[in-house]
């Protein structure tokens, strides 16, 4: 379970997040929506540690991820993290880009962490491109890769930061088909997205942010039916 | 008759290998440099990335002034100077020391750049994947930024490599000294000059065109 009790975060001067209160339960998939600069995505990385925070804490399974004790490579582990820009290594096959991190930091050997590597390739439909490099693989395939390479890693919780925000429109399709793939299998999920479509579909629970404030967190049936914040109202009126 | 003493003889074979030992000696002298002085400019790029207060205020005035000031003094002053605090080096190791700091202030900010060269993102990405700040650098910087910024570094390679000449006022005898020798003994500069360029030449052309071709391999 995921705990988030009155974080702030500032970037300098800025305020990002202005007292973000929000449990994520196991197996749960929440969709995080909002204007661009509300915070969202500051909220994901606060949630690994790769943004500190400046007041309130994150728990995750009731480690506290800001904690000088805390072992943030470690934790990291259970929170794979899929991206806005996919972030291929551009020297490794696609194999190697998955199996890498198994290796060097769960110190697997070459050979079971080839073996997830293929296993979580074919589950994201890539089983066709292991000797292939990222540079010849599409947008949608590379966030696939960015996926399988997160999976890898056997997380339990995963972050998704605007993953279709940088694809082609026709690429879109095939990544959110992986992300509701891993939502009926069970995953647990964040998933940052401006796509409302699948918010609405998959999600379990949606939150809009507005401003670093979470203004308003419900069913999609309340956020996109009735929701309760005039600012969720115009914000969702202007997306349609 | 009186027999006259001949002070001028001319070009033979042994004078080629002699060329070709001191071609060796260009080499060696080299690739002792290029080594360590990579090894040293790539944790000095490192430190200019990471610390950049600190490092703006200590090494960066030092590494700019090997940068700066031209290296034939440098080996004069070093060769000089150095016994003066102790330190007794012969033309060889004063060329190298000379040369591997000289190596080190280039290669810093080529290495520098090739940190830079890898996207915050994609360092993001690695450290979301629990690597640590060591496995990171190692595992995605190195080979990644490293193919960034090869073709300047084979650029400092060949540079320093044609540098070297320069130990020879030290009075090691390396390609231009031994070169000098001989012209000094044949009287034939345009000849021996083609040769030693054509041995320059034979030392940095397998280079290029080996670097050519792992650019080649890199960017399929």
């Amino acid at each position: 379970m995921i705990q988030v009790r009155d974080l702030h975060k500032h970037f300098g001067d800025l305020h990002v997040l202005k007292g973000i209160n929000l449990d994520v339960n196991k197996g749960e998939v929440l969709s995080v929506i909002g204007s661009s600069g509300s915070g969202k995505s500051t909220l994901l990385y606060c949630l690994n540690s790769l943004e500190q925070i400046q007041q309130g804490s994150v728990h995750v399974d009731g480690i506290d991820v800001h904690a000088k004790s805390t072992d943030v490579n470690k934790l990291r582990q259970k929170l794979g993290m899929v991206f806005q820009q996919w972030n291929s290594f551009p020297h490794l096959t696609v194999l190697e880009n998955v199996a890498l991190a198994p290796r060097i930091v769960k110190g697997k050997s070459k050979e079971e962490a080839i073996a997830m590597a293929e296993k979580q390739l074919k589950h994201v439909g890539l089983g066709d491109k292991f000797k292939h490099y990222p540079n010849s693989l599409s947008g949608g395939q590379q966030q696939r890769l960015a996926i399988a390479r997160a999976l890898a890693m056997e997380p339990e919780y995963m972050l998704f930061d605007e993953a279709t925000s940088a694809l082609d429109p026709e690429k879109v399709g095939e990544v959110l088909d992986t992300m509701r793939l891993l939502a009926e299998e069970g995953m647990t999920m964040i998933c940052v997205t401006h796509e409302m479509g699948f918010a609405k579909e998959v999600s379990d629970r949606v939150a809009y942010f507005h401003h670093g404030i979470m203004e308003e967190i419900g069913p999609p049936e309340q956020i996109f039916g009735a929701p309760q914040s005039e600012h969720t109202r115009k914000f969702l009126a202007n997306v349609r | 008759m009186q027999d006259s003493i001949s002070f001028f003889t001319g070009f033979g074979v042994n004078d080629l290998w002699f060329l070709g030992e001191a071609a060796l000696k260009t080499l060696w002298i080299s690739v002792l440099s290029i080594s360590i002085g990579t090894l040293l400019g790539t944790f000095f790029g490192w430190v200019l990335h990471e610390g950049k207060l600190a490092a703006t205020l200590t090494i960066a005035p030092v590494l700019d002034v090997f940068r700066s000031v031209p290296l034939i003094i440098q080996l004069v002053l070093f060769y000089n100077f150095a016994p003066i605090i102790g330190l007794n080096f012969d033309p060889f190791v004063s060329g190298v020391v000379i040369l591997t700091f000289y190596t080190a202030a280039l290669v810093a900010n080529v290495a520098r750049g090739g940190i830079e060269a890898v996207p915050p993102s994609m360092r993001r990405a690695s450290r979301s994947l629990g690597m640590s700040y060591w496995q990171d650098l190692f595992h995605v910087v190195l080979p990644i930024g490293g193919r960034a910024v090869f073709p300047a570094w084979i650029g400092v390679v060949l540079g320093v490599m044609k540098d070297s000449a320069l130990v020879s006022v030290l009075g090691y005898v390396e390609l231009l000294k031994a070169s000098q020798v001989l012209i000094t003994r044949t009287q034939e500069p345009l000849l021996i000059l083609a040769i030693a360029g054509a041995f320059y030449f034979a030392l940095s052309y397998p280079i290029s065109r080996y670097a050519h071709k792992f650019e080649q391999r890199w960017s399929k």
